[in-house]
């Protein structure tokens, strides 16, 4: 199941951080540029507030009428102005409409008193700011392009990694680990991490300086302002921090919720026909309203309350400001700062509470990036399949196709053997089955000479050579292998039948097809060979079965494993499937593990196995002969 | 989209009209806060003496920020309340809806489909809901106030701030156009990564013995890349996002104040102090206006995956069920079943599995179906509890048309054994009990019959713990809980489909044995491939190529059908055969 969003704690913060950086090497030089980028205009977005300020501050220059002193003296000595004009002047009495008879006074001394405003500097402080904005907008703009390249490659690269990295294991990881948990570590970790990387990554380093730049900006604006406007965030962000941390176990509960519901859901759709057929659709249907009902509590808290984060910060923010506005009045009516540091300032500390707030979101989305990136390096840190020492080559036309066991002693986990000591000779060309009851050691017993495992102790010839010396490359090489769980990859039957062998032309598809018997059966499909292949086709399994085997046929070797085959499979097509495979297999050597007892009475040698050894051997009539463990087997099926 | 939004019941309604009233309030409060801000500048400006004035606008204005918080918060309960109940009941719906559909429909979506849509594509239109509900309503509200705020001051400044949201709103549709096709795309190459991630872990031996592993991870790179560059071209489209706000957002004010600068140049006077106000109550109110269209676009960012998940969740709740209930409850006889010239195909198939079926099975009677692989054996007991519907014929079950039955009553009259045995997590009862009201006597006795002695040595007896999928216990354990499940149920008809394959020899005769001593009036259907499981039916049906080859006893068949010998003989010997 994907994991939805979960706040996950990483293991070792430190290290897995450390790691995750290093792997990102390979893209040094555009994270550095882009950080470099980030930078910039992170230093603009930080230095415009100042410029802006004195753009304010040459528009209020020229708010005011210009009646110093200096300049009524200078009208008053004037000899150009009119001595009437001058007594309009004088004649002026200071009163609310002051403004509008300064307007009326005549031109000339309107002209001297008009307020003035330093145009030039207006426009030239515009450039500037122009200029500020499109090169921060070019630079976070180019910087961007080249993160979503580096990140989604990153990406790319670690699913590629983990992918080859199975290939690297040995096969006992894959029986102590689910699939389930390793599928989400392709998906779902490796997303979050290329993903969080993507915004976080810019946004980490555009916030931070933006942070500090703005505590820095306000104290070399004005300390009074700046103590103000920092203490007046920070009481909000500790009233938010209490309530956020009360609101977590909601989170967690509406986590835990989603998974039982969602793992509700799988299990009564995969068993869907069980409860049509059984009436149990209430029944159902009422434990999922119960859970569904309790997602939806939980569920409905922790929305909320991830929805007041946002109206909190608002206020906050307006806190802030408000406090700066009536600090700064005061401050400016004194006369300690002009009015364009107000303006600054709003600015400021919008920055201040604004990347606080995003840096505490960031520090979140860093816990569950590194925790995602820690599962990541976790598997592909996993230990890998000894180095073979590689002394020998079987080559594959002339191998002759005798085995040998000699006091083979294994076992998965250790302490637990379960071949205990295994001793057979198999001469080329023969026909070997290996039965027994569950348990017994078959399967083991074929994935010891296919190398998949390292024995304990003892030893596996293959014509002579020890499977040690070999690759295992070089065994599998030699081997057919047909397994009981039908593997069949999303593709066409023609595909998956060809598989990885080339040069395989659509004739011999059909001939392998009507070997195994399902050529019939492939007609019927729309496409014919170029059917699609899925799990819930019309495909059964027997047919998928068949398949497999069709599989094993396009590849020809000296060795032939059959693990339960054709256990999918009815006897007639068994034996059809049979004779084809005797055809093909004449004169090579063939392992049989058979449920079925009907399937290897031919056989050459039988093995038959208990609890990890070889209890009985010979062929069939000897071994009845006998009267033993082979005989009881084979004999409870006609029991009546 | 819309179609799901019709399901919303007054409440709900009722629930989205407070919260458009309470907006209404809440931003009008909120555009008050330049107003109260212009006052401020106002008062510094005119440089009186009025420190107590300016802290009283203060405070005002700080009271109308905290009450636009409390509306806020207000808000995001009902919003939060609305989407968790919308998803409650739309989840449900289409949970209930799944349980109702036939093996058709199951087939065309796939489980594995169905599962993403009752999850995932329900989760992504809750996220819809929690945050765009409030974006949607706020941001035309606050767009109309501050717009109205403006409107008629000054022309010179309302078409800054006009050029502004215009070159927003191209961008953003030039980016939705160009990004919103790959979205999908997105999603199905998302699908084949872990497809055929999925596929190398289940294959790992098969791959490994082919040494096939290059050619795997060629396979699985192709599919890698192809993720890798569509995402790259989705964030790299996005990424113009960004800087074209900051930049039409600085700019505004920049804007604002270079042409506000001639303004006030050329105005007179008495009017210069009133343009700069309006100046400085423009830059705040043409933020508002644009970052109402940045919540709108916000929208946008969630609307298109929400749309993809909509139409997955209509897709199922409109699908049409193949399987139509009927309105008998009883049939006329009791335990009988007829096939009369029955065939079937796949309705996308060409060919037919089953050609020209008939036959009929008396009260009591056992009948085994025997067959290659692929011919038709399973799909023919399938046609009983109508999985799917018979192409041509009709099938009777109690000398009614299987058609003409409620599915529910059907059901009763069937246990039906699928081939593979599943467990659900709970208990041993409650997995044999599943959906009957069963007394715990008739449990044990079921256990009993169906060779499950094996329950009783386990901790808890009948109320063990079983885990899901049945991990806990065997293949052939699961075998037998499955087959009381129906022994449970007490029905008149059982359908084994192939059932007994996966217990060996022993446990299947005994089986066999006991359930025949237990069942003696019910009729029974096996589908089989063992001779030793089937020699002692009273009918034997014997199925080639989806045709019916021969019907009879195990006697008559050896004598009469061709194939019917020749699935004997590959099993067992002559003499074995003559002495059995």
């Amino acid at each position: 199941m994907p994991r939805h969003n979960k706040i996950e704690k990483s293991k070792d913060l430190k290290g897995s951080s450390k790691k995750i950086l290093l792997s990102l090497k390979p893209w040094i030089t555009p994270i550095v540029i882009s950080i470099i980028l980030s930078f910039i205009s992170a230093y603009i977005s930080l230095i415009s507030p100042n410029k802006l300020s004195s753009l304010t501050d040459y528009i209020t220059d020229g708010l005011k009428p210009n009646v110093s002193e200096e300049v009524i003296t200078s009208i008053m000595t004037d000899p150009n102005i009119s001595d009437s004009d001058k007594y309009s002047l004088m004649s002026l009495q200071i009163d609310e409409n002051i403004l509008s008879k300064l307007d009326e006074l005549p031109t000339p001394i309107y002209n001297k008193i008009k307020p003035v405003m330093d145009m030039d500097a207006i426009k030239t402080t515009s450039l500037v700011l122009l200029i500020y904005f499109t090169v921060s907008a070019l630079a976070s703009y180019i910087e961007q392009l080249i993160l979503a390249k580096v990140t989604n490659n990153y990406g790319k690269t670690l699913r590629n990694n983990i992918i080859s990295k199975t290939d690297k294991l040995p096969l006992r990881y894959f029986d102590n680990h689910e699939n389930g948990d390793l599928l989400s570590r392709i998906t779902n970790d490796v997303d979050t991490l290329s993903q969080n990387l993507n915004q976080g990554f810019s946004s980490l380093i555009t916030l931070s300086v933006l942070f500090i730049g703005s505590i820095i900006m306000m104290f070399y604006n004005n300390f009074y302002m700046a103590i103000t406007g920092i203490l007046a965030s920070l009481i909000g962000f500790m009233f938010m921090g209490v309530i956020l941390s009360k609101s977590q176990k909601y989170f967690v509960e509406r986590q835990e919720r989603l998974g039982n519901l969602n793992g509700y859901i799988e299990e009564m759709y995969s068993a869907h026909n069980v409860i049509t057929t059984y009436n149990a659709k209430e029944m159902v249907n009422k434990e999922f309203d119960k859970i569904n009902n309790r997602l939806y509590r939980s569920s409905k808290y922790s929305q909320f309350l991830s929805g007041i984060m946002q109206p909190m910060m608002g206020f906050i923010g307006n806190l802030g400001y408000v406090s700066i506005c009536i600090v700064g009045a005061i401050l400016c009516i004194k006369g300690k700062i002009t009015f364009g540091v107000i303006v600054a300032f709003m600015v400021y500390v919008r920055m201040f509470t604004s990347s606080l707030s995003q840096l505490a979101q960031i520090a979140t989305a860093v816990q569950s990036t590194v925790a995602a990136g820690e599962r990541v390096f976790e598997f592909l840190d996993e230990e890998e399949m000894p180095k073979e020492e590689v002394t020998s080559h079987l080559d594959i036309s002339k191998v002759k196709g005798s085995v040998e066991f000699n006091h083979v002693k294994f076992g998965y986990n250790p302490g637990k053997t379960i071949i205990k000591d295994f001793t057979a000779k198999i001469k080329p060309g023969y026909k070997v089955a290996i039965v027994g009851p569950t348990g017994a050691g078959k399967t083991t017993l074929v994935n010891l000479l296919m190398k998949f495992y390292n024995i304990d102790s003892g030893s596996i010839l293959i014509d002579g050579v020890d499977t040690k010396d070999l690759s295992r490359e070089n065994i599998h090489e030699l081997f057919t292998m047909v397994l009981q769980d039908t593997w069949l990859f999303d593709g066409t039957i023609k595909e998956n039948i060809i598989f990885n062998r080339t040069g395989i032309t659509d004739d011999e598809v059909w001939e392998k097809c009507k070997l195994v018997g399902i050529d019939h059966f492939i007609k019927t499909l729309p496409n014919g060979i170029d059917a699609l292949v899925n799990e819930n086709d019309t495909i059964s399994s027997g047919q998928k079965q068949l398949i497999t085997i069709a599989r094993g046929m396009i590849k020809e070797t000296p060795f032939l494993i059959l693990d339960e085959a054709t256990s999918n499979v009815d006897t007639r097509t068994e034996e059809l499937v049979q004779k084809a495979m005797d055809k093909l297999t004449k004169g090579k050597t063939s392992f049989i593990i058979a449920h079925r007892l009907s399937t290897i009475k031919n056989a050459d040698l039988i093995l038959v196995m208990k609890n990890g050894n070889i209890v009985e051997q010979g062929n069939h009539d000897e071994l009845l002969k006998k009267n033993g463990f082979y005989a009881e087997l084979y004999n409870s099926q006609f029991e009546n | 989209m819309i179609k799901l939004f019709k399901n919303l019941n007054k409440k709900d309604l009722l629930i989205v009209l407070a919260c458009i009233l309470i907006m209404l309030f809440q931003v009008w409060i909120e555009l008050r806060l330049p107003e109260y801000m212009s006052e401020i500048t106002r008062l510094i400006e005119t440089n009186k003496d009025n420190i107590s004035e300016i802290m009283m606008q203060g405070v005002y204005m700080l009271l109308c920020a905290f009450l636009s918080m409390i509306s806020a918060i207000i808000i995001g309960y009902f919003a939060s309340s609305l989407s968790a109940s919308f998803s409650l009941n739309l989840r449900e719906r289409v949970f209930k809806k799944v349980n109702d559909l036939s093996n058709k429909e199951m087939k065309e979506f796939k489980t594995s489909s169905l599962i993403t849509r009752t999850t995932n594509d329900v989760t992504q239109i809750e996220m819809l809901i929690a945050m765009g509900l409030q974006a949607l309503i706020k941001a035309p509200i606050m767009a109309f106030f501050a717009v109205s705020k403006i409107l008629g001051k000054s022309i010179e400044l309302s078409s800054i701030v006009g050029a502004g949201v215009l070159i927003l709103l191209i961008n953003i549709i030039f980016i939705m156009i160009s990004v919103l096709p790959k979205f999908k795309v997105v999603q199905k190459l998302t699908d084949g990564v872990n497809n055929i991630a999925r596929e190398n872990l289940m294959g790992i031996r098969v791959i490994r013995a082919f040494n096939a592993s290059k050619f795997e991870g060629k396979r699985f790179n192709k599919v890698n890349t192809e993720l890798t560059n569509t995402h790259i071209s989705i964030t790299k489209t996005f990424a113009r996002m960004s800087p074209i706000m900051n930049m039409v957002m600085h700019s505004l004010t920049l804007f604002i104040y270079f042409v506000g600068s001639f303004l006030i140049v050329e105005a007179k006077m008495v009017d210069k102090i009133e343009i700069f106000s309006n100046m400085v109550v423009f830059t705040s109110y043409g933020m508002q206006v644009i970052m109402s269209f940045l919540m709108l676009t916000m929208i946008f960012m969630i609307l298109p995956r929400a749309n993809v998940s909509a139409k997955r969740i209509n897709e199922v709740l409109d699908s049409e069920i193949a399987i139509k209930d009927g309105f008998k409850n009883k049939g006329y006889e009791k335990g009988t079943i007829e096939f009369r010239d029955v065939s079937f195909k796949y309705p996308d198939a060409e060919g037919y599995l089953l050609k020209n079926i008939s036959f009929k099975v008396n009260k009591g009677e056992t009948v085994a179906f025997i067959g290659s692989t692929g011919s038709g054996k399973s799909t023919l007991i399938n046609l009983v509890p109508r999985f799917y519907d018979a192409t041509e014929g009709i099938v009777l079950v109690d000398g009614v048309d299987v058609k003409d039955y409620k599915v529910a009553s059907l059901n009763n009259i069937i246990g039906y054994v699928p081939q593979k045995a599943f467990m659900f997590t709970g208990t041993v009862k409650s997995n044999v009990k599943f959906g009957s009201k069963v007394k715990d006597e008739d449990i044990l006795k079921s256990l009993k019959v169906a060779q499950a002695e094996f329950v009783s040595k386990l901790d808890n007896g009948i109320n063990s713990h079983i885990a899901r999928g049945g991990t806990n216990v065997s293949g052939g354990q699961k075998q037998r809980l499955s087959i009381a499940r129906a022994i449970a149920k007490n029905p008149e008809i059982y359908i084994f489909d192939d059932t007994f394959s996966a217990l060996d020899y022993k446990t299947d005769l005994r089986l066999r044995k006991a359930l025949k001593k237990y069942t003696k009036d019910a009729t029974t259907l096996i589908v089989a491939q063992r001779i030793g499981t089937i020699m002692n039916a009273d009918k034997i049906v014997v199925l080639d190529k989806g045709e019916c080859v021969g019907i009879g006893t195990h006697k008559e068949l050896l004598n009469t059908c061709e194939v019917y010998k020749e699935i004997a003989y590959s099993q067992l010997s002559k003499e074995e055969l003559e002495n059995a």
